[in-house]
């Protein structure tokens, strides 16, 4: 059967995962005595402590606010850069459009661990150019990694990174409508602005909204850019992203079944956010009659 | 002046259906293609700092202006980035084309065979378990490596290629991506045609769907690599040992140990550069299946 070897697979490597990090999660080690020696420490089931304890441990919720934050700022500024983009691509007046479209393209070529890397130099004080450049220009040393701006510096590097991947699924939309469709509407003089708010956009939602859904999975499980960051910014806690948190706990605090909560919740908010999302997008749309 | 020149050149040309080329189209154009010009800066900027940074030497990648070029070094950069720790650079490089070049077509094989299956047989639960296959897009990668990690261990299979090996090449949009597209590109009757010929299911999935699902397989072998290549935290809880490292592993460790030894700094941006180089020109030249597995899997949502 065509389905076996990648159901066994699916199965074994994200059905099984999955289900352990929900049984493990409701296990603790009991630590019993002075917690010398191999067998003073046992573990035994705790229910549904560890998750009380996600819902009400500072540093989770801090790290959620902290990725939704980032999530409704940079996904919206992302989206429409990348749209704009699209559209202006789309457009009869954009010259060299092959080189643009190649331009704007190269960043999601770069993974993002060495995008983030790269962008750590930039962000880098005494190395970087863009700081010595805009010393240069008056505006003093602007601090790229401070507590309250490295947020927004992991938002640029995210923004950098996938406006150019999400500006190409618009586009592929915008080329899939027929031209003579808005040619009539030109021909009866209608501006190129109207063209694109009147017919396009409302043609290439569904692309909008798969942008957005990705968008959401990747802005919530948030890892790779902070962590890189961490090695010149000290403002990024151990627990800056809930992923980052549960890494923390499995490796550095020792604590697996707590970890395994964590990627649970994060599991199912993430699910629920993305999904809901859809749904939202759904009624929406069939009341509009997209 | 010249404005209205176009103008009414613009007006000769008459049959051109841009016609009634105005004077304010024309400023329109020469306004985006300014705005496009900035954002081809703002994003070739950081990779042309790379390219130019990777020529430089320790001491004047800090002294120098970093967008221009200074003493070279190219040459002392490149072999002490692949001399050092035992030219441990070129393990990575073939350990990434392992990863997710292998990985990638592992993948393709296994999504478009199901994929295949779920759009063309009849079976009980068909639907179901489409269904949980597309919750598994849903379902980042990241969330799972974690939980991969803690039961990989009880096996005692982390810390070895298969641990970052064997979930790669589970790939639910891949799947996806193969179902959309054996559903609306291969007719029913040329499967049948092949069953009256007497071919096996395994040869008529071969030598027909195969064939015509090719486009398809490319975007999602396409999908798979920058998967794989972008998923940072699976290797990083599996793998302690340095040698199964991937080059971004790598390029992190090394990232983040240049406290130390200074002259990593140069090994880290020549050795990102090189990584990419290959990839970014792929990336570029494969773009069109890009855009054609996209509009694919758009259409559908």
């Amino acid at each position: 059967m065509f389905l076996g070897p990648f159901g066994v697979l699916f199965a074994l490597f994200f059905l099984l995962p999955i289900g352990y990090a929900i049984y493990e999660s409701f296990f603790k080690v009991h630590v019993s005595g002075l917690g010398l020696g191999p067998s003073s420490t046992t573990t035994v089931f705790a229910g549904l402590a560890n998750y009380t304890h996600v819902f009400s441990d500072p540093s989770f919720r801090q790290g959620v606010g902290r990725v939704l934050l980032f999530g409704v700022v940079q996904i919206p500024v992302m989206l429409l850069f990348a749209t704009i983009l699209a559209l202006l691509l789309d457009s009869v007046a954009a010259r060299f459009k092959r080189f643009f479209r190649l331009a704007f393209f190269l960043p999601y070529g770069i993974p993002g661990v060495i995008a983030a890397i790269l962008w750590s130099f930039l962000y880098l004080p005494g190395l970087s150019p863009v700081v010595a450049a805009l010393h240069g220009a008056g505006f003093g040393t602007v601090n790229f990694l401070g507590v309250n701006s490295v947020l927004w510096s992991i938002a640029n590097i995210v923004t950098w990174e996938y406006t150019g991947y999400n500006m190409l699924i618009i586009y592929a939309g915008l080329q899939a409508i027929p031209a003579d469709l808005y040619e009539a509407a030109r021909l009866d003089g209608a501006s190129e602005w109207r063209v694109a708010t009147r017919i396009k956009l409302p043609l290439v939602a569904g692309s909008l909204v798969l942008t957005a859904v990705f968008s959401i999975i990747g802005t919530l499980q948030l890892f790779a850019e902070p962590q890189v960051l961490r090695s010149v910014a000290d403002d990024i806690s151990s627990s800056y992203t809930p992923n980052l948190l549960a890494y923390t706990e499995a490796f550095t605090n020792n604590n697996p079944n707590y970890a395994a909560a964590v990627a649970v919740v994060l599991a199912i908010g993430t699910f629920i956010l993305s999904f809901g999302f859809l749904r939202l997008v759904q009624r929406h749309g069939a009341r509009m009659g997209v | 002046m010249a404005v209205s020149t176009a103008a009414r050149l613009g007006a000769k040309a008459a049959p051109r259906v841009r016609a009634p080329g105005s004077p304010k189209v024309t400023r329109g154009a020469i306004l985006a293609t300014a705005f496009m010009f900035v954002c081809a800066v703002y994003f070739l900027l950081p990779a042309w700092w790379l390219l130019v940074s990777s020529t430089k030497g320790p001491s004047t990648l800090y002294s120098s202006e970093g967008f221009w070029f200074s003493q070279l070094h190219l040459a002392s950069n490149l072999t002490g980035l692949f001399s050092y720790d035992g030219g441990i650079y070129w393990r990575w490089l073939v350990n990434t084309l392992l990863y997710a070049g292998v990985g990638a077509v592992c993948a393709t094989m296994l999504a478009s065979a199901a994929g295949y299956a779920l759009a063309k047989y009849e079976f009980r639960g068909r639907q179901f378990v489409f269904s949980v296959i597309l919750g598994g897009v849903l379902v980042p990668g990241t969330a799972l490596a974690l939980p991969l990690y803690l039961l990989l261990s009880k096996v005692s299979l982390t810390n070895t290629y298969w641990s970052v090996f064997l979930p790669s090449v589970v790939s639910p949009f891949g799947v996806y991506l193969a179902r959309v597209y054996a559903a609306s590109a291969i007719p029913d009757e040329l499967i049948e045609a092949g069953r009256i010929d007497g071919a096996s299911e395994f040869k008529i999935f071969r030598t027909v769907a195969l064939r015509i699902m090719s486009p398809a397989l490319v975007t999602m072998f396409l999908f798979q690599f920058v998967a794989i290549w972008n998923n940072f935290l699976l290797p990083l809880v599996m793998l302690s040992n340095t040698r199964l490292y991937p080059v971004t592993l790598g390029l992190y460790t090394w990232n983040n140990q240049y406290g130390q030894a200074p002259q990593l700094v140069s090994y880290v941006v020549i050795g990102s550069l090189i990584s990419v180089i290959p990839l970014v020109i792929a990336f570029l030249s494969l773009q069109r299946f890009w855009r054609s597995g996209l509009t694919a899997g758009s259409v559908r949502l």
